[in-house]
């Protein structure tokens, strides 16, 4: 898997006849217009394990997703879904695969149940036993009271369960959750991780994408840094932070007059240059050793700059961006697509 | 209509996991049951957004009303004879009408995330589509229904009997459903369910004004008579006429039946061609 421009932290190539591979694609590209939304991306997801698909808004994420769950035709490159081909075997692959897409794929219009009942039937489920599968599933995601109400009545997390719920009226080999809790509070993130860490823990692969390390770190057994249709790091959660550093160490001062003084004396007892945030009384470092930062933090009081807050936390996607490719997460506003997908005139 | 609220009900991982472990992979259904399934979920739609019924009640009953009493004495005399002209016509031109809404209300449905999950189902592909058709078909007999009613309560006596009249209206639903594949295909095609709207009425007002559904062609100049002749809207008018006269000839219906294979068999596969590439 050594090739160029990606940053190869994980552990060697993986032989096909090892693990059984949920997913294994080999340069896929996907081209819309002149521009490569996703180019020349490999992937190897192990069957059972939750794979993280990290990257900013524009990546090439969801354009990825689409073309393993045979929604979209990649321009070259091939993939296979254990070990069916995502061209050839569409429906084989379809078979065994179940997508949350990044914009709830539920009807909006109609209420949860008939929603569950809806899937229940179009995968071959009877009448009755669509009924049944639906209340089995509404209760177990806590939904039973909204049952019988319209989804576009249901909160932000209430929709994204039923989505996953949907995802699972029958049991997928592979489930593709596109940013699943992009947008929610967090609790209701939390429920969504744990209902994923249960899914898995029942063997159900988890390929899911995400903007935000911390996520991935959470779920994730390996991770894929995607940036620019590319794949620019793979790795387990671990593997990736130590390449990136330990984490950023955020300070803010009292007063923005004392940031010069503050960057000089803490880049100096850091050993590393300080980020200047747009808010003007923060600053920011990548730290490698922790011990550093108590010293470098006793420095600048002793010099009389007073400290409103400071954090040591995880690297952001930001900062994990930083260190790989020199640049940050670029998020420009031409890649913002809020609406849903862009259709184009075919 | 209650505000969102959050259950305060928890994800017991306990039933998550029998849920799961309950799940069977049962035998996919048949191209029958699925287009049936995508039909029962059209009419769910109706059920929950009446609203939506609007065009296939109001539309007809303001055509029928307006042309019958607008035209009806400066085109045929008496608005009592020009009824018994006008009613097949208008049946045809209010039920083609309303075939557009089809386009429409498939493109608002891709631009939403639940399409994406419909095509990442193992079932028969164009199930979503002909299931959208079939309950289609169930509000083009609504429109009928009331336009048949109307047309009795103002005098409308069809010769061909009640046999002649059934007939006709499922001659109307065939041709209805196969002139629905040219609105699935620009459904897919354009961007916006505006876009589609007003593309369909471009091409939807020259079909149905320059027919015989208002007046007869031999009135005309003969070069807009023969150019009528050729569409196939004049066609459906004729035999629907002729059905509900009683006077109907095998010619009449092959012609009719001659462009429902005709749209279908370039407009079906351009649409599912579309679908299976759709972004
Ligand atoms: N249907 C489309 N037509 C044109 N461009 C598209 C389409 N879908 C995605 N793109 C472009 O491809 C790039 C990657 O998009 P996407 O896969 O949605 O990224 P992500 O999911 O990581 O945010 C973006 O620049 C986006 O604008
Ligand atoms: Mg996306």
């Amino acid at each position: 898997m050594e090739r160029d421009g990606v940053v190869n932290i994980g552990r060697g190539a993986v032989k096909k006849a090892d693990v059984e591979l949920a997913v294994h694609a080999e340069g896929l590209v996907r081209k819309f217009g002149e521009n490569a939304a996703v180019d020349g991306v490999d992937l190897i997801v192990r069957r059972g394990e939750i794979y993280g698909f990290l990257g900013p808004n524009g990546a090439g994420k969801t354009t990825t997703i689409r073309m393993l769950a045979t929604l979209l035709p990649p321009s070259s490159g091939t993939a296979e879904i254990f070990g069916h081909d995502i061209a050839r075997d569409a429906d084989e692959v379809r078979s065994r695969v179940s997508l949350t897409g990044q914009f709830a794929s539920v009807d909006e219009d109609l209420t949860g149940h008939e929603n569950l009942v809806l899937i229940a039937r179009l995968l071959g489920h009877s009448r009755k036993e669509s009924k049944a599968r639906s209340a089995e599933l509404l209760a177990a995601f806590g939904l039973s009271d909204a049952a019988s109400r319209q989804v576009k009545k249901y909160s932000g997390g209430m929709r994204r369960r039923l989505d996953i719920a949907a995802s699972i009226v029958v049991t997928p080999e592979l489930l593709f959750l596109d940013e699943p809790t992009t947008g929610l509070d967090p609790r209701s993130r939390n429920q969504v991780w744990d209902i994923i860490r249960t899914l898995a823990s029942e063997g159900t692969t988890v390929l899911l994408t995400t903007q935000y390390l911390d996520e991935a770190d959470q779920l994730a057994d390996r991770i894929a840094v995607i940036d620019n249709g590319k794949v620019i790091a793979e790795g387990t959660p671990g593997e990736l932070k130590a390449s990136v550093g330990a984490g950023a160490l955020h300070v803010r001062l009292a007063d923005p007059e004392t940031r010069p003084e503050a960057e000089r004396i803490l880049s100096n007892s850091l050993g590393a240059p300080m980020h200047l945030e747009s808010d003007p009384a923060a600053l920011s470092a990548r730290v490698s050793d922790p011990e550093r930062v108590s010293r470098a933090l006793a420095e600048l009081s002793r010099s009389g700059v007073a400290v409103t807050d400071f954090a040591l936390g995880q690297p952001s996607l930001d900062e994990v961006f930083l260190a790989l490719t020199g640049r940050p997460a670029d998020d420009n506003e031409n890649n913002e697509n809020p609406g849903g997908k862009e259709e184009e005139v075919a | 209509m209650s505000a969102p609220t959050t259950t305060t009900q928890n994800i017991a991982e306990e039933s998550l996991r029998s849920a799961l472990s309950s799940s069977e992979r049962p035998k996919r259904p048949n191209a029958l049951s699925a287009s049936l399934t995508f039909g029962w979920r059209a009419m769910l739609k109706i059920k929950h957004v009446p609203e939506q019924l609007f065009d296939v009640t109001v539309f007809p009953i303001m055509f029928t009303l307006m042309f019958t009493y607008l035209f009806g004495g400066a085109l045929a005399g008496s608005t009592g004879e020009y009824l018994q002209f006008l009613l097949p016509g208008i049946l045809v031109q209010t039920v083609v009408f309303i075939t557009i809404y089809t386009g429409f209300t498939l493109n608002g449905d891709i631009q939403k995330g639940v399409f994406d999950r419909f095509r990442s189902l193992p079932v028969w592909r164009p199930a979503v589509l002909v299931g959208a058709l079939l309950a289609d078909a169930a509000r083009y007999t609504m429109a009928s229904t009331i336009i048949l009613v109307l047309g009795l309560v103002l005098g409308f006596r069809p010769e061909g009997g009640i046999v002649g009249v059934l007939l006709a209206v499922a001659l109307v639903l065939v041709f209805a459903f196969s002139l629905s594949w040219i609105w699935t295909a620009l459904g897919l095609v354009l961007r916006t369910p505006n876009s589609v709207m007003g593309v369909s009425m471009m091409i939807m007002f020259p079909l149905t004004f320059a027919s015989n559904i208002f007046v007869d062609p031999q009135t005309m100049p003969s070069w807009l008579a023969t150019a009528i002749g050729f569409n196939p809207i004049t066609h459906l008018v004729t035999a629907t006429r002729g059905l509900m006269d009683g006077t109907v000839t095998l010619g009449q219906m092959a012609a009719v039946f001659a462009a429902c294979a005709i749209l279908i068999v370039v407009f079906a596969p351009v649409t599912m061609y579309l679908y299976r590439n759709k972004k």
